[in-house]
């Protein structure tokens, strides 16, 4: 396997039965994820679609061994959710839901951040090594096997990121969606390092958005622990100042947030940049031949 | 969601945060009457809109007199403010707050938001108050104080102690600060703030710590477990066609250009954006439809781009993840049928069900530029746009 997810994963739902999870947890069987079961409190003891439904997280990892969870529970019950999947010990946990409020977030990052888990997400499209296992939304044809890694905060960003570099048959380790909410899981830094570690990694896509700190963050340690290329996209260097585009900028974070800012750090600490989202994938060939 | 200073300070009374005592104003006559109620001889008329720098801009003005209240009152009122968080269009002043005066001994800066790189609610202050305090973190960071606080501990005396005794608060203000700091953690945590600030804290001639201005801004995604908060929007202070599509859990904000632009997914939609003006065009606005569209939001998307009449274009970008090709095109079909798009369409489709999508589009009788990948589909729109297609 590339990092995090592959053929060892057992995966389970949260939320499974309602229409996204089942979609989506079909979706992702049909790619060939290990997938073992959902959770729907109320519904345990059903069979949906042929995998069983369990009351609670606890029980669903009990009998079914499952090793990752991917959350698709409204977002008012989301971090619940998410809380309980940390008490059953949980490894990876995927929040693929969108519009989870923040100050649930920062309980959730709490709980993370002294457990055993690793959350990917919130608002996020998911994760990915190609050929062996998808967790999320993305759609899983575009994708091929490979050694280029990408971590991205927006969804479709990814998408259209792995479909220039699949286009070009340069294949994927896993392409990790780190989601576009305030607080979340895993960072720019965390997946970066584990590309870093990871032999079935040659090279990395990092795409980011304007706001916040942390492609700038992202880029310093790259500059001092990155052996392997970096390619990276800024989405947003158009969009006007003092405008929120759907994701939320920073506010303390104090310096710079601008597109012009980050490529310019980015830049001085030896990244490549496409300046255009189409040119993503001529880049990294570039780097690679 | 943004509200008004008058809201936040009904908000900050409720959480026994110390503010002045003000009445709120919609004609000059509630004015005067307002500050007659109040007593007093001296009063502060404040111009209500959802933008700092209205003192710069004239929106806050002190009166020594009934007669100056008056003449402050009708000055204001109507009038539009244009402030650096205005744009240069302005926003036209309907109500207005008049407060009773106080004797400024010292202005403090205090305010709470969340630090994207810890994931904690940090409670800054700073003995630079009432400037622009963006100018004070950017020239002089060491003057803030930040204090974060863990979301399982809450909220400890000490944290009010370290930052107003660093800020140079002195004997009983530092209890008073400390409670009122308390009193602004809890409303934030309460009512699910994403910023609360406080610019000027004063402290009086007459010993009281407390707060000249309120603003406060609300983490919309929470917003369903708090219908007081709610009530508070002023539909007078969002654009017409931001609360329309709102209203389809579209996400679309006006720009000055002539390129209409669908997308799904923010950060494709910022991209998508950027690569037109690459090509030398310019985005009419950003609008991400979602994962979870219908035929019918993508139908209200297309009226909405429709009724900006800068549209000289139109591209929908749409790369299939939670979203289905299939469902766009059926979209574009009907608003098509049903607007009467005269504008050039330019459409790149990609992802789920995409062949689907394609065979829709291909049956239909509309116009539709097709477009190969992102670049073509944005030089594509960029000439159409010009009239060069």
């Amino acid at each position: 396997m590339a990092i995090l997810v592959g053929r060892d994963t057992k995966l389970i739902t949260i939320g499974y039965t309602g229409k996204q999870g089942t979609f989506h947890s079909l979706q992702s069987r049909d790619y060939g994820t290990n997938f073992v079961g959902g959770v729907t409190p109320g519904k345990g003891g059903l069979v949906h679609e042929g995998h069983p439904v369990f009351n609670s997280t606890f029980e669903a990892v009990q009998k079914t061994g499952a090793n990752a969870a991917m959350v698709f529970v409204p977002p008012r019950f989301a971090a619940d959710s998410i809380l309980e999947c940390i008490d059953a010990g949980i490894p990876l946990i995927v929040a693929i839901t969108e519009g989870i409020p923040v100050l649930d977030m920062v309980r959730v990052k709490k709980a993370i951040q002294s457990s055993n888990s690793r959350l990917i997400g919130p608002n996020c499209p998911g994760i990915i090594t190609p050929g062996e296992c998808k967790i999320g939304i993305m759609p899983g044809h575009i994708h091929m096997p490979g050694r280029v890694g990408v971590v991205s905060r927006s969804g479709t960003l990814t998408y259209e990121a792995v479909f220039q570099l699949t286009q070009r048959e340069i294949g994927q380790s896993t392409c990790v969606g780190i989601g576009g909410d305030p607080v979340n899981g895993t960072n720019f830094i965390d997946t970066l390092e584990l590309f870093e570690q990871d032999p079935d990694t040659d090279a990395v896509i990092m795409i980011g958005e304007i706001g916040g700190t942390a492609e700038t963050e992202a880029a310093h340690w790259i500059k001092e622990n990155m052996s392997k290329p970096v390619v990276s996209f800024i989405a947003g260097a158009s969009a006007p100042p003092g405008k929120r585009m759907g994701h939320a900028g920073a506010i303390i974070s104090g310096g710079d947030t601008t597109a012009e800012a980050k490529y310019r750090i980015l830049e001085e600490c030896g990244v490549t940049i496409a300046r255009s989202p189409s040119e993503i994938g001529e880049k990294m060939a570039g780097l690679l031949k | 969601m943004n509200i008004h200073e008058y809201q936040a300070k009904e908000l900050l009374k409720k959480h026994d945060i110390k503010t002045l005592r003000g009445k709120v104003a919609k004609s000059v006559e509630d004015a005067v009457q307002a500050a007659n109620d109040l007593g007093g001889n001296v009063w502060v008329v404040k111009a209500q809109i959802h933008a700092g720098g209205r003192g710069k801009a004239g929106g806050v003005k002190l009166a020594r007199s009934i007669d100056e209240v008056r003449a402050h009152a009708s000055d204001i009122l109507g009038k539009t403010l244009v402030t650096h968080q205005t744009g240069p269009e302005g926003k036209l002043v309907r109500t207005l707050l008049v407060e009773e005066g106080c004797e400024i001994e010292k202005e403090y800066y205090f305010g709470i938001v969340l630090d994207r790189k810890t994931g904690l609610v940090t409670l800054m202050a700073s003995s630079e108050g009432g400037v622009e305090i963006e100018k004070v973190a950017e020239e002089t960071p060491e003057k803030i104080i930040k204090v974060a606080i863990d979301p399982a501990v809450g909220f400890s005396s000490y944290a009010g102690r370290k930052l107003a005794y660093n800020i140079g608060l002195k004997g009983d203000q530092i209890k008073d600060a400390t409670r009122f700091f308390e009193g602004l953690y809890n409303l934030y945590i309460n009512c699910d703030c994403t910023v609360a600030e406080i610019n000027p804290l004063v402290t009086t001639k007459a010993g009281d710590v407390l707060a000249l201005d309120a603003k406060l801004n609300f983490d919309s995604n929470a917003l369903y477990r708090h219908s007081d908060i709610l009530e508070y929007r002023d539909p007078y202070e969002e654009s017409e066609k931001e609360l329309e599509a709102a209203k389809y859990d579209l996400s679309y904000i006006e720009l000055d250009g002539t390129i209409g632009c669908l997308v799904n997914g923010a950060g494709l939609a910022m991209g998508t954006m950027d690569i037109i003006k690459l090509h030398g065009g310019e985005p009419a606005n950003f609008l991400d439809v979602g994962g979870g569209a219908t035929k019918e939001t993508v139908q209200k998307a297309f009226s909405i781009i429709l009724s900006d009449e800068k549209v000289k274009a139109i591209l929908v970008n749409i790369f299939g993840g939670i979203m289905k090709c299939d469902i766009i095109a059926d979209g574009i079909v009907a608003a098509a049928t049903e607007l009467g798009i005269e504008v050039p369409l330019v459409v790149r489709l990609e992802g789920t069900n995409v062949a689907l999508g394609k065979k829709i589009l291909n049956e239909s009788d509309l116009k539709i530029i097709a477009a190969e990948d992102l670049s073509d589909a944005a030089l594509k729109a960029v000439a159409a746009s010009k009239g060069e297609l």
